[in-house]
């Protein structure tokens, strides 16, 4: 059929065939921007923290660590029970307050403040904490993340953070 | 039956379906690959269809959503006819699935079947591999319950090790700064669609391999694989001896497969599937996740390694594993291919099973994990019911020291044994080691009151073999 339209360099169909290459590369380009963008979009989406009330002022004993939970910052509405979570609050002095976090700096499990000990122990590969948070024992690099805590209003807040992660 | 003959007539006539796939089931093998050292790869396929109809049916009832999952597998285990066999089976195949895949591994490792012209059967086999591990936990992390989510929560602390980019492959892994509403979702997207789709691809790019290079036979000391004959030398094999794979060499296949098979099923149906956990809430810290009995080894690995190096080998130790893996058809694709010629290689299987039965060993008792729920001494072990040494074994059970250390068979695996810490240590040396601490033990020297610190020593110190204090030894 088509040899002889042969104009330059380049016949009518070679020109064909590389335009079609480059249209469909092209549309596969273009979708895969929505489609890339929707599966990473997660690692950019940062939302604003926000100060969680966990309980009145007058409900903690000076020097007693407890157990406070509350809502993430931001969860989606289909979250159910993952929207909660959780941290080590003690009251340390008439309005001063320390909040650890309850994942271990190591792998991130859940330590467990054992009253008794004054430890916060991880159940995973053995990590202790002491009561101020520094390493005791175990593998953990370094010691338990704190999270900022303030009393507002005669409300104790914690602001929430991203699970904390050790680094390389 | 006349009907029905004519009808296939047709049917095949029109689609050309025996012409195209009876040559493939029947082409020819060498006569010493009909063996039960073969059935292994055919089993893992069998293993994988067998995940593959349970998934599905499974995704007839499960709810991939953060909030509802937990209820939906509880529905499945507890009410319905035979939801519970269904994810017994889709777990307990899972199991299988991990242990044909090492078993066909060493299989084809022993036996050299990755050298010359095999080497891509290998390689697309080590990918294979990869998918199949990473089913496993997504897997794992699906049965959303409270194991689950801090498995996930560990994954991505392990991810956030890696140099620069950490912090994007942890919030990638769980879908955000948090676990939340994406995470399960996004887990149930990997497992059920993206790895089973590359895993779809990849065993129908390992099978044709198979059939383009034909399976390996058997091999015979002193008959060393050389690139320049080898392809000639199988084609005149299989050409003189060969046998046609269907039915001579396949029957093995679909025997084993039917063992394989039954045998899930019965485990499926006499333990059933694995029990829930609490629900997922990640504010309930009552938790210990340990993975499921194929990963144990690896949960003890980042327990036992050197808290110096453990960046490098979380990190690294995985990648060079696979980079070893993978490269390995490059490092030697020429030469014998009998295991005994190749010790070596022996000695290389022999090393890593005893490496992870070892790890595994270790991972299921758990030293390193405090006792949290271990039963307290009692005032007859104790040997009092007042005075020091009663005081001093009441701490010992309140101030922790019982998750740690065990005495007369209570207490936590960490720490030596205290049984009979009285005979190996004096009063003093029980003091320093108990306010300094050491090794492993955090120093109780700020926690301890003057009163606590002397009747727990006294407790100590009254541990012995011999009777009572104050009588000559032995």
């Amino acid at each position: 059929m088509s040899d002889k339209t042969r104009t330059s360099e380049c016949t009518r169909r070679q020109f064909f065939v590389r335009l079609g290459i480059v249209l469909s590369s092209a549309a596969g380009a273009l979708v895969a921007i929505p489609i890339i963008g929707s599966i990473l979009e997660p690692i950019f989406r940062k939302p604003p923290p926000k100060w969680r009330p966990v309980g009145v002022l007058g409900s903690f004993t000076e020097g007693e660590t407890v157990l406070v939970k509350f809502i993430d910052s931001s969860p989606l509405p289909w979250a159910g029970v993952t929207a909660e979570t959780a941290a080590w609050l003690r009251r340390s002095g008439q309005s001063d307050f320390i909040a650890f976090s309850v994942n271990c700096a190591h792998l991130g499990c859940p330590v467990r403040w054992i009253a008794g000990a004054k430890l916060f122990m991880c159940p995973c590969h053995g990590g202790v904490y002491y009561e101020d948070g520094s390493v005791a024992a175990g593998p953990p690099p370094r010691g338990l993340y704190q999270y900022p805590v303030r009393v507002n209003n005669g409300q104790v807040e914690i602001l929430t953070s991203p699970i904390p992660v050790t680094t390389a | 039956m006349n009907f029905l003959r004519s009808a296939w007539a047709w049917f095949d006539d029109r689609t050309g379906l025996s012409a195209a796939v009876g040559p493939i089931a029947k082409h020819a093998v060498p006569p010493n690959t009909a063996t039960w050292f073969y059935v292994f790869g055919s089993a893992t396929l069998f293993a994988f269809i067998l995940q593959v109809a349970t998934g599905v049916t499974l995704a007839f009832i499960y709810v991939p959503a953060a909030g509802e999952a937990y209820q939906s597998l509880q529905y499945i285990t507890n009410q319905t006819t035979f939801g519970r066999i269904v994810r017994g089976i889709h777990n307990w195949g899972a199991s299988a699935m991990m242990l044909l895949v090492g078993v066909h591994m060493i299989q084809v490792y022993l036996t050299a079947a990755y050298k010359f012209p095999r080497e891509m059967n290998w390689i697309s086999g080590v990918v294979l591999l990869a998918l199949t591990i990473v089913m496993g936990f997504t897997g794992q992390v699906i049965r959303w319950d409270q194991t689950a989510v801090w498995s996930a929560i560990v994954a991505s602390e392990q991810a956030a090790r890696v140099p620069f980019m950490g912090r994007w492959l942890a919030d990638f892994i769980i879908g955000g700064e948090t676990i939340g509403g994406a995470t399960l979702s996004r887990m149930f997207a990997y497992h059920v669609f993206i790895i089973p789709a590359l895993i779809f691809v990849f065993i129908g790019f390992h099978l044709y391999l198979v059939i383009r290079n034909g399976i390996s036979e058997f091999p015979k000391a002193g008959d060393p694989v050389d690139p320049a004959t080898y392809r000639e030398k199988y084609e005149k094999l299989v050409k003189t001896k060969g046998i046609p794979f269907w039915p001579d060499a396949a029957w093995k296949d679909m025997i084993f497969a039917f063992i394989v098979i039954t045998t899930v099923l019965v485990i499926a149906i006499v333990i059933g599937p694995p029990t829930l956990g609490p629900p997922p809430n990640p504010s309930n810290i009552d938790a210990l996740p340990v993975p499921d009995w194929y990963f144990v080894f690896y949960f003890a690995f980042l327990a036992l390694m050197p808290p110096a190096l453990e960046t490098y080998l979380m990190v690294l130790g995985p990648l060079l594993v696979g980079l070893l893996l993978f490269c390995l058809p490059f490092i030697s694709n020429r030469g014998e291919r009998s295991p005994l010629r190749r010790p070596w290689a022996v000695a290389m299987v022999a090393l890593v099973i005893l490496t992870i039965s070892g790890l595994w060993a270790i991972g299921i008792v758990s030293p390193w994990s405090p006792r949290f729920h271990a039963e307290p001494i009692t005032a007859e072990i104790i040997g009092a019911d007042s005075g020091p040494i009663y005081r001093g074994g009441m701490d010992f059970n309140d101030k922790g020291c019982l998750y740690c250390h065990t005495i007369d068979g209570h207490g936590g695996l960490r720490g030596p044994d205290l049984t009979y810490i009285g005979d190996r240590l004096s009063s003093n040396e029980l003091t320093w080691r108990i306010m300094n601490g050491g090794l492993n033990m955090p120093g109780f020297g700020g926690t301890l009151s003057n009163q606590e610190l002397t009747d727990l020593v006294t407790f100590l110190k009254s541990r012995t073999k011999k009777p009572a204090q104050g009588l000559p030894a032995d």
